[in-house]
């Protein structure tokens, strides 16, 4: 097949992904906070509330479309799709399962750090073409964060490349050792941090959820476009936990094949549902505060993981 | 000068003063020690409007009523910002719904009513066709 | 293509070069949780360089309308004043109606208006910090405080019916006696406040990120808080020691042991964290009111049908969870107040708004609202 159609196969295959992550997610999302909060989550819908997603959904296609009068009409529109591709086309470089990634290719690790960064152009051109000062700020506010948090993300996930010895995912899930889970563990907290602050989430969502002010770069958009900001959202919550646990643990923490599945789920889902536990525990961050953690704490923090993997490397 | 007062040590001392010692007994009594301004506000008595001022001191455990009559055609009053700035508001809310001016206040534009809004309410003179009057019999 | 930010304005900065000012309007309506505020900020990038707050939009006339109505009349409107605090908004006016008309009130009722009061105040208190939470992003923190505050409006609710506008304090007593089980049911609900508000202060007031939201924001010095006339939490929180029941002590309260809560630096974290802490006094204060509390009636007996006070005046006021309320009452001797003014604590409070926003972040701005607990009932009336 040309790399052409398979791309647009798997990537077709991990929107689809995404669109079922976020439906299970928000349902996940609605009972841990409601059972944080010492109340229910959604009952009503479904058993247990598991069809309430599926409502909201049908809920947001049947929704006005509507763009604000004096928004830049043409890329108004066109900003969730730019937010949510990039993050979709991060999910088919994870190495799912012992030598299979869905788009192999020598230089995946770089490809899923560097290309839901463009995510971030279209979250500032959503807050921008709305016209409305909230969403400039919004928006502003959640490019300088994203890119202040993609340095110690990438520097934690190069110190795996470092000790896999390749930029490729599928290698360094085949050369995941267990040791290298107390010497990457700095590395490792480094990253699920900087991912929470890359998805806009949990302590760090002042831009999306300003609920100080209005909800931020998305303030404007409605039904389903908004939809996919959600969707994208909890792309990236996916995106981020089955890499990690891909990467970090091994997907599935070197153990044979039928476990080493199970294990790797698991994990993701533990990854994912901590990040919404840590959403509903903290308080937000304020912008200044945020810039300042990811530059003077987690940068050095990620910095020194580099140095340990660095020093130990030789004797591998 | 000023009227003496009436006794410091009473539990509802009044000091009355004319419309234009109301500056000078602000700064008087905040000179004797009377460092909190609780009050002030209006009270519409036909012929001309009561300015009652609160103050009080926590360190002489007292508290003085201040009142000062202003007559309905010539509503102003010196403001008592620059003594006490917890005027700054109430004085505000007096002029929106009395119409008292004060002179000297910083910012002296409507609190409650919208800008442009024509009458002040809390006078007893006050007419508009919104209004609902209860009978007298209840 | 028509640009319209809010506004653009080009002012000079300190130093000469001309800089473009954001005009920025938060509120009337959004999602603080405070109510209907209006704040107009000058933003000079993320600092606020002016904020003018903008109050009215709940102006009902209470004042004008309570002109109308008889004395007895006027007590669901001061319901309505301080919303989340019905109970003392009702007591100070009462008080004034008692004074000028020289009502006794027996002493069962006033040991029954400070045990609903003094649950008030932490009802009133867990609105304040729980919204303050929410601000912050803690939406968790605002639940735990509502659950708390929900279970004193169910005790409320079986006291007097209502859960949010009682109209039970009444002048010359209260409406309604306690129902058989009702003190047992207050006493069995204070033995675990406590160990929530520990909760909350651990889980909100512990929390590193909380703490840098909170402290060093909106400081408010001592000289400052007394000259603005700023009282209750807000005043206490910069280190004024000064509560009107102690200080200055009414009804039963003079029995009553306690201790005022006052804070060090006069920041956001350090308001928040006195209410929380007046909460445990006000546990304290309820324990005793019931342990003393006498039989006997609820309601003064000599009431004429229609209150009609001599001519006179009076100001009186008390320690609301707000600050010092007080009403300021003159009658003419008819059976309608001749003029009825509240002098309100969350309006004297919020008058500090534009001076403590200045030089903070946009985000600092919703944190120095939330730490000045406003209500907008009372503010505007």
């Amino acid at each position: 097949m040309s790399p052409v159609l398979m791309g647009a196969v798997w990537g077709l295959a991990a929107a689809l992904l995404i669109a079922l992550a976020a439906l299970i997610g928000v349902w996940a999302e609605r009972k841990i906070a409601g059972r944080i909060q010492r109340r229910y989550g959604p009952q009503q819908a479904g058993p247990s509330g598991l069809l309430q997603t599926l409502a909201d959904t049908v809920k947001l296609v049947l929704k006005e479309d509507i763009t604000p009068a004096q928004a830049d009409v043409a890329v108004f529109r066109a900003m969730p799709f730019l937010v949510f591709v990039p993050i979709a086309s991060a999910l088919v470089v994870i190495p799912y399962a012992a030598g299979w990634v869905p788009f192999d290719i020598a230089t995946s690790a770089l490809f899923f750090l560097a290309v839901p960064g463009l995510s971030v152009i279209g979250i500032l051109l959503a807050g921008w073409s709305s016209r409305n000062t909230y969403a400039s700020i919004g928006g502003v506010r959640a490019a300088a964060q994203m890119i202040s948090y993609e340095l110690p993300r990438t520097l934690s996930v190069l110190a795996l490349c470092l000790l896999g010895g390749s930029l490729s995912t599928g290698t360094i899930r085949a050369e995941w050792r267990l040791w290298w889970v107390p010497l990457t563990a700095v590395g490792f907290l480094v990253y699920y941090i900087s991912s929470v602050a890359e998805v806009n989430r949990g302590p760090f969502d002042l831009p999306e959820a300003e609920s100080e002010l209005v909800a931020g770069y998305f303030a404007d958009y409605s039904g389903i476009r908004w939809a996919i900001f959600m969707m994208a959202e909890y792309g990236g919550i996916t995106a981020a936990s089955l890499f990690g646990a891909a990467m970090f643990f091994g997907g599935g923490l070197g153990l044979p094949e039928p476990f080493a599945g199970v294990v790797f789920v698991a994990l993701a889902v533990a990854l994912a549902a901590s990040m919404i536990w840590v959403k509903w525990t903290f308080p937000r961050m304020r912008p200044d505060q945020l810039m300042s953690f990811a530059w003077k704490i987690l940068t050095p923090m990620a910095l020194v993981q580099l140095v340990v993997v660095g020093v130990v490397l030789p004797w591998l | 000068m000023l009227a003496p007062l009436v006794s410091i040590d009473a539990e509802d001392a009044v000091l009355e003063v004319s419309r234009e010692q109301v500056r000078e007994a602000a700064e008087e009594l905040a000179r004797l020690g009377f460092e909190r301004l609780e009050m002030v506000t209006a009270v519409d008595r036909g012929e001309s409007f009561v300015l009652v001022y609160r103050v009080s001191s926590r360190a002489l455990s007292a508290a003085v009523t201040m009142k000062a009559g202003v007559p309905r055609e010539d509503a102003r009053v010196a403001s008592v910002y620059e003594v006490w700035p917890a005027a700054d508001w109430q004085e505000r809310e007096v002029y929106d719904l009395f119409g008292i001016e004060f002179d000297g206040h910083p910012d002296l534009r409507r609190i409650f009513l919208p800008e442009g809004f024509v009458g002040h309410p809390l006078r007893r003179d006050y007419d508009d066709p919104r209004m609902i009057r209860r009978p007298d019999y209840i | 293509m028509p640009v319209d930010v809010q506004s653009r304005n080009m002012v000079e900065s300190d130093d000469g070069t001309p800089v473009e000012e954001l005009l920025v309007n938060v509120g009337p309506s959004h999602p603080s949780t405070h109510g209907v505020g209006r704040v107009l900020v000058h933003l000079d990038g993320d600092i606020v360089v002016k904020a003018d707050m903008i109050v009215g939009y709940l102006h009902r006339g209470i004042e004008k309308m309570s002109e109308n109505r008889t004395y007895l009349q006027v007590v669901p409107l001061t319901d309505r004043l301080d919303y989340v605090g019905s109970m003392y908004a009702n007591w100070s006016y009462c008080r004034a109606v008692e004074r000028l008309a020289r009502i006794p009130v027996p002493e069962r009722a006033e040991y029954l208006r400070v045990i609903v009061c003094e649950l008030q105040r932490i009802a009133s208190h867990m609105m304040g910090v729980g919204a303050a939470a929410a601000d912050t992003g803690a939406f968790t923190m605002f639940v735990y405080a509502f659950d708390l505050r929900e279970r004193i409006v169910e005790l409320f609710e079986e006291l007097c019916g209502a859960r949010l506008t009682y109209n039970y304090v009444r002048p010359g007593g209260v409406s309604f006696d306690a129902p058989d089980g009702w003190t047992e049911s207050v006493m069995s609900f204070i033995s675990k406040v406590d160990g929530m508000l520990a909760e909350i202060d651990d889980l909100f007031f512990g929390n590193a990120i909380a703490r840098g939201r909170m402290k060093g924001v909106g400081v408010l010095s001592a000289e400052d808080a007394v000259a603005w006339g700023a009282t209750g939490p807000t005043a206490r929180g910069s280190g004024v020691n000064w509560d009107l029941r102690k200080h200055a002590p009414y009804s039963v309260y003079p029995r009553m042991d306690f201790d005022v809560v006052v804070g060090d630096n006069g920041d956001a974290y350090d308001r928040g964290r006195c209410r929380l802490f007046e909460c445990h006094e006000s546990t304290r204060i309820i324990s005793q009111a019931i342990a003393q509390m006498p039989g006997g009636a609820v309601m003064a007996d000599c009431l004429p049908r229609l209150l009609t006070p001599p001519p006179g005046e009076t100001y009186d006021q008390i320690e609301s969870a707000r600050g010092s309320l007080g009403v300021y009452l003159v009658s003419d001797g008819s059976p309608r107040p001749y003029r009825m003014h509240v002098r309100s604590p969350a309006f004297c409070n919020l008058a500090l708004l534009p001076k403590l926003a200045v030089g903070h972040t946009l985000s600092d701005l919703v944190v120095v609202l939330g730490s000045l607990d406003p209500v907008f009932g009372e503010v505007d009336r």
